[in-house]
């Protein structure tokens, strides 16, 4: 039996330092752990881990604290904007990034987010958008799509009645304060990562003072779509792309040119 | 008389649908959701007004709108939600007008957690929104009750032009009785003289307003507010009783709590322990003439609350020190089993009760070995 | 009288639904019942209970330290449970999930290889009402037609197409026979 040179191979896959090795909470096939682990990731390649601060917001994610191995705090429903701008402005040489659905991000906390951006307060948001509320048992979201069935839409969101999904990063595009805001998705490789490149930007243009920065990234929730973990990124791909283009929607000019 | 089994949170939503709601808001929360995801469906199917709003501040405010326009309204939450319902429910005090709020308290401070707790009756009873202004708070202990009261709560909250509301918790939301629901009464057609409903040419217009910028106009206001409250006082305590008739002395808990106790009550006369169990149902106005009335037949009063002794306070002061109060609660989220109320009420009926010191302090000094030793 | 029931296996396996089929049995023959659930997070794949208490007069507290009986559908379930059931009470035991035997020699416990059973009936999900009806018949709670109209209650409306499996089912565990 031949014996496995160690020596000679070389590491191409390991666990990002900024996550802790742990089994996480979430349900299978949920992106929430990839979301969690491309921010790991870029944090690591940054060398960002001892200077950040996060903040997690109310949702399935409430518990990313958990998970993430570096300072964080825990904010109320749709408040992190706040309390992350609370933390920056007494630490404007860290890096602080928040973590929020998009039940937390754009119904409860749309007031938060908003300023944030128009602030141009230099942080950044990692924003998961997976058309539901997750945690409470999937009820309709601000970004559940017009039609879609959910425990508090039981007959398809009507937007007669619920009124239309809100496009969030376009919105908040409008800001002058934004320095970048894009759209990716986690529903293939290919997508993840050009999902990681965004996140990198975003933290560049922390690290660079250049403003308000916000990644969406596109997310299943096969628990509460009712759908296998293949489905669900067959069903995000189908349903969700088609509504929510990805896109750049603000790239602050001294960013053009940085590429990864 | 046909008994269906029901969930809590289910049972409350259809109980106020037949007492006539004509327009509910809400936003969803754990563990009162189901109430919302209830009405999401029955109230389109009945052609009356649902909607999710975009948060609790959302929702009260909402509410506040369909309840000056004259509409039987309401929205169902849980802590977290109630206290950003705070400052809505103080202007809806402020402008004198009728609404139904039910919330199922879960464990806290902060975030906490889901599980049943008493720990918002300070925030509820006692205010929580800004200025001079008392809720009606109504604490039912099964689902029927629950069912019973949320039905008779917009003719109260109506009668008087102000707020009530059904404070449950955790469990009751989530557990499922047998309960008989009230018939279907018909949506109201005409609405209300006082409402902003248009004048249609037909009357002087109304406003509705909580600005009062003189401080005499808005102290007449307070006034009467308060006579209001006064007659509020008078017509609506509720509680019930528990073999008190021949009791020495009493347990006192409302609620979840209240149930518990009467657990461990029945296995305390079982064991011929002469104790009595006294549940307030209506916790604002609280029964406080009962109180002081009972201080002249028991020995003691025996406090038990999911919460660190709220209610304890209100028990303190109608008592007004003529007889010795004892408490015991659970806090975060944990609800007590009968064995603990049990345990205390035999050390009561065996070495007497203590009059040093004040009942929190006593419960405290003992709380850390009872968790852990559990 | 009052008689309390926790039922305890992994989330997914029924749980809540048996307890709301014996609360259905105890509404049927005019008591009164509380269907106390463990809810929250913990259900995502973790451990599940809830405790049925039905009397003939209004119910105190709807959890209890020591229930009259217990249904345990795995290993965790026996382990927590066996110990806490009263002296004299019931112990329903699925041995297709447990590995070990019961030691409590001062209650009635009753062993059964419910998910094998339910797995010749054609699915093992059965497996709850399999330890039902065998609580029911040990402890003559109420009889087997109370019981069917119960099970038939709680498939009213979306599961209507299940009722002739869990009658099975019930049968079943009616005939088991140590
Ligand atoms: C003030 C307040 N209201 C409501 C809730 C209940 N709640 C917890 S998480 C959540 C929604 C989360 O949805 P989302 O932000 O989309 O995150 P996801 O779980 O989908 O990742 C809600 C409404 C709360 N915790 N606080
Ligand atoms: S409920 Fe949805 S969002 Fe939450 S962990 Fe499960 S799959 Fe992910
Ligand atoms: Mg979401």
């Amino acid at each position: 039996m031949a014996t496995t040179n160690f020596e000679n191979m070389q590491v191409i896959y390991q666990h990002p330092e900024s996550l802790l090795d742990k089994n996480t909470h979430y349900c299978p096939g949920c992106t929430h752990g990839v979301a969690h682990r491309l921010v790991a990731e870029v944090l690591d390649e940054m060398n960002l881990r001892d200077k950040t601060i996060g903040v997690a917001s109310v949702g399935c994610s409430v518990f990313a604290y958990n998970y993430f191995d570096f300072d964080f705090v825990e904010a109320p429903h749709g408040r992190a904007p706040a309390m992350a701008t609370g933390v920056k402005r007494v630490h404007p040489d860290k890096i602080v990034l928040t973590y929020q659905g998009d039940g937390d991000l754009i119904s409860i906390g749309t007031g938060e987010i908003t300023h944030a951006a128009a602030r141009g307060e230099n942080i950044t948001v990692i924003f998961i958008n997976n058309a539901n509320y997750g945690m409470t048992g999937g009820q309709m979201a601000p970004t559940t799509l017009p039609g879609q069935k959910t425990t508090s839409s039981p007959k398809g969101r009507d937007v007669e009645q619920a009124g239309y999904p809100i496009r969030t990063s376009e919105m908040l595009a409008t800001l002058d304060g934004a320095g970048y805001i894009v759209r990716r998705s986690l529903h293939d490789p290919k997508h993840i990562r050009q999902a990681k490149k965004a996140i990198r930007m975003a933290f560049e243009t922390q690290v660079r003072g250049l403003g308000f920065s916000m990644v969406e990234l596109l997310s299943t929730c096969p628990t509460n779509w009712h759908l296998s973990p293949v489905e669900a990124t067959h069903w995000l791909e189908e349903n969700m792309l088609p509504f929510y283009p990805l896109d750049d929607f603000k790239v602050h000019p001294a960013l053009k040119n940085l590429n990864f | 008389m046909t008994r269906e089994l029901w969930k809590g949170n289910e049972a409350i939503a259809e109980a106020a649908v037949r007492a006539g709601l004509q327009a509910y808001f809400g936003y969803p929360i754990t563990p009162q959701t189901e109430a919302l995801e209830y009405m999401s469906w029955r109230l389109p199917d009945l052609g009356r007004v649902f909607l999710q709003a975009e948060s609790e501040l959302g929702a009260i405010n909402m509410v506040y709108g369909a309840a000056c326009a004259g509409a039987r309204t309401m929205t169902t939450t849980s802590s977290p939600g109630t206290s950003l319902m705070m400052e809505g429910l103080s202007y809806i005090a402020g402008t004198e007008v009728p609404m139904v709020l039910v919330d199922v308290v879960r464990g806290g401070p902060g975030l906490g957690n889901i599980a049943p707790a008493q720990g918002d009756y300070n925030q509820i009873v006692h205010g929580g929104g800004h200025g001079d202004y008392h809720p009606i708070v109504l604490a039912p202990a099964s689902i029927q009750e629950a069912v019973d009261i949320v039905y008779q709560t917009f003719d109260i909250a109506e009668k008087y032009r102000t707020i009530v509301i059904v404070m449950l918790d955790g469990s009751i939301g989530q557990m499922m009785e047998p309960a008989e629901m009230p018939p279907m009464q018909e949506v109201r057609k005409v609405w209300p003289a006082w409402s902003a409903s248009s004048t249609q040419g037909k009357r002087e217009r109304n406003v509705l307003t909580s600005i009062y910028l003189d401080p005499k106009d808005m102290e007449k206001t307070n006034l009467r507010l308060m006579k209001t409250w006064q007659q509020i006082e008078k017509n609506e305590i509720r509680y019930k009783e528990y073999f008190m008739d021949d009791a020495k002395f009493a347990v006192v808990g409302f609620g979840s709590a209240g149930r518990v106790a009467l657990s461990a009550v029945r296995a305390a006369r079982a064991e011929g322990i002469p104790v009595g169990l006294f549940r307030p149902i209506s916790v604002n106005p609280f029964p406080k003439q009962q109180i002081l009335a009972l201080t002249d037949k028991m020995d003691g009063f025996f406090v038990v609350e999911m919460n660190s002794g709220m209610m304890l306070d209100d028990v303190l002061l109608a008592s007004q020190g003529r007889i010795p109060v004892e408490f015991y609660g659970r806090m975060g989220g944990v609800m007590p089993f009968p064995d603990e109320i049990l345990r205390e009420i035999r050390r009561l009926h065996a070495e007497g009760w203590k009059a040093e010191g004040h009942p929190r302090d006593r419960w405290l000094a003992k709380l850390e070995q009872i968790i852990n030793e559990e | 009288m009052q008689n309390e029931t926790v039922i305890a296996g992994f989330g997914g396996q029924g749980v809540l639904f048996v307890g709301k089929v014996l609360a259905h049995a105890a509404l049927e023959v005019g008591m009164e019942v509380t269907w106390f659930p463990s809810y929250g997070p913990e259900m995502r794949g973790g451990t599940a209970n809830c405790t049925v208490i039905f009397s003939n007069e209004e119910i105190g507290s709807p959890q209890v330290l020591n229930p009259t009986s217990a249904i345990v559908m795995n290993q965790p379930s026996l382990d927590k449970y066996e110990d806490m059931v009263v002296k004299d009470g019931y112990l329903i035991v699925n041995t297709s999930m447990t590995n070990r035997e019961v030691k409590r020699k001062d209650i009635h416990a009753v062993c059964l290889p419910a998910t094998e059973i339910a797995e010749e009936i054609g699915d093992k999900r059965l497996t709850n009402i399999v330890m039902l009806a065998a609580l029911i018949k040990a402890s003559d709670f109420f009889g087997q037609a109370e019981m069917e109209t119960a099970l038939k209650k709680s498939l009213e409306g979306k599961k209507n197409d299940l009722v002739a499996a869990n009658m099975i089912a019930l049968q079943k565990g009616f005939e088991f026979r140590a």
